[in-house]
């Protein structure tokens, strides 16, 4: 099997391509606390400071909870703090036991327990200081492509997004799913006008009754508003850009998951992804709560387009930034990892781009930070489900 | 080096790669059509007369129809095009008459 980089193998089979000591939040009381122990251990330390945890009922609770479950067991982090209030509705023992269950060692650290704020942060860094030490002597090993689950994601489109980026990062989806790997594709609202496309290409079809059952209850559930959906797709500065419905955003977007590439499965927010192929997961439009979802659901590496230029990054993921626009690639630089413009002044073709976005992928895999990751963008926002109660 | 792009063969828009102005051809395979408007970069233009309500049509799949009657060489954009999907202000006003 072809060697493709260096990771992290983990007790439970899976690959990482990051060794983070995860410190999580049960609650929004216990941000700030988590946030300090992480970054006493910057950069390995990475916080997941979230607004929910308490006053949650149903789906919104379940979702927050198996967000953050989600990550405490995901291959990019090598060991897990849990910092508790102590009276809130996230469990923290789920989430100590969930990552002890994928082989990382976890710990609790309780506000109320510790007594206040002082006392918790400092046996928080105490602890922290010591996984790091322990997380620093792990050494990278060559992994193949087919242990790699990558996110496709296109945010601040414009029209060089659906002409040159999207359709790149979609021959990179389709190398990737040759070789034995998994794509994601989150963001139902744009699926919207090009689902008939992605179900066309469904292994079976009740995968492709589900895509379909799924867009017609994301488009419902906008409906039931009573309002114009065009009121934030295409947002104001796709339409600046050239895009002028939801319906060419969607097909412009859904380039990214490949021309070929099966569609496999259907996950909810932040579910496991366990099929090699295409799988479509259940998340919003906001580019943060997307990227929050598809780590969530295990993968270890983010395929980022963008036509405006965005910052976006993820706590544990790396995200690769790619334009297909020149003037962004200029004056968005700090935040561009890779420029194929070149695709639209044909002096590049989309074969190259996509050699090079492969080539960049494997050695950000292997280690390289991304702009993102050099900026300290560590955007993390879990999907809310209804008003906190 | 193309100043316009078409992506399918089935499309009657072309997406503009730099601004566009009237009296400048661009060329679509066989077809030639004159700029009728000028057309601001990754804004479409319409490679021939859509009629109101006819469907707009690029990646080689619809995009929304015409909300006016557009003439060939003209932008095409959210004066002119209404989007088919999630319009629950249609469905509120339908529901109120």
């Amino acid at each position: 099997m072809t060697q493709a980089f260096l990771g992290y193998t983990r007790p439970d089979g899976q690959v990482g391509v990051r060794n983070h000591v995860l410190v999580v939040p049960t609650v929004i009381c216990a941000a700030v606390v988590a946030e300090r122990i992480a970054g006493a251990i910057a950069p390995i330390g990475a916080a997941l400071p979230h607004l929910a945890g308490c006053g949650q009922i149903g789906p919104d609770l379940s979702v927050t909870h198996d967000t953050l479950a989600a990550y405490t067991r995901h291959p990019n982090v090598g060991a897990v703090i849990v910092v508790a209030l102590g009276c809130e509705q996230v469990i923290a023992q789920y989430l100590a036991d969930t990552a002890r269950q994928a082989g990382k060692a976890a710990h609790i650290v309780s506000i109320q327990g510790e007594g206040g704020t002082v006392r918790a942060t400092a046996r928080g860094i105490e602890i922290a200081r010591g996984l790091a030490v322990e997380l620093g002597r792990a050494e990278r090993a060559w992994c193949p492509a087919s242990s790699l689950v990558v996110s496709v994601k296109c945010g601040g489109s414009d029209y060089t997004s659906g002409l040159a980026s999207n359709p790149a990062v979609g021959r990179v989806a389709d190398k990737i799913v040759d070789m034995g790997g998994a794509v994601v594709l989150g963001e139902i609202a744009e699926i919207m006008g090009a689902e008939h496309l992605l179900a066309a290409r469904a292994s079976a079809p009740a995968t492709a009754a589900h895509l379909l059952r799924v867009v017609r209850r994301v488009e419902a559930e906008a409906m039931a508003l009573g309002l114009d959906i065009r009121g934030t797709q295409p947002s104001p500065g796709n339409i600046r850009g050239g895009l002028t419905t939801i319906e060419e955003k969607s097909l412009g977007a859904t380039h990214k998951a490949g021309e070929r590439t099966r569609l496999e499965d259907v996950v909810p927010y932040a579910g496991r992804i366990t099929r090699r192929g295409l799988t479509v997961m259940e998340t919003p439009g906001l580019d943060v709560e997307s990227v929050t979802g598809m780590v969530g659901g295990g993968a270890q590496i983010v395929l980022f387009t963008t036509g405006l230029g965005t910052p976006t990054g993820n706590p544990i993921a790396p995200v690769i930034k790619i334009t297909g626009n020149a003037r962004t690639a200029q004056t968005m630089a700090d935040n561009t990892d890779v420029d194929v413009s070149a695709i639209l002044t044909n002096a590049g073709s989309f074969d190259e781009a996509a050699t090079r976005l492969f080539d960049e992928l494997c050695e950000v895999a292997s280690g390289r930070p991304t702009a993102s990751e050099r900026l300290g963008h560590r955007e993390f926002a879990i999907h809310r489900r209804n008003a906190t109660i | 080096v193309n100043r316009a792009i078409v992506i399918s063969a089935l499309d009657n828009v072309a997406t503009a790669l730099e601004a566009l102005e009237p009296g400048e051809t661009i060329q679509a395979g066989a077809l030639s059509v004159a700029v009728a408007e000028s057309i601001p970069r990754g804004h479409k233009v319409a490679l021939r007369a859509i009629d109101a309500g006819e469907v707009v049509v690029k990646y080689g799949s619809a995009i929304g129809h015409a909300s006016a009657s557009i003439g060939a060489g003209m932008h095409v954009h959210t004066h002119n095009v209404a989007s088919d999907r999630g319009r629950g202000d249609l469905a509120a006003a339908e529901g109120a008459r």
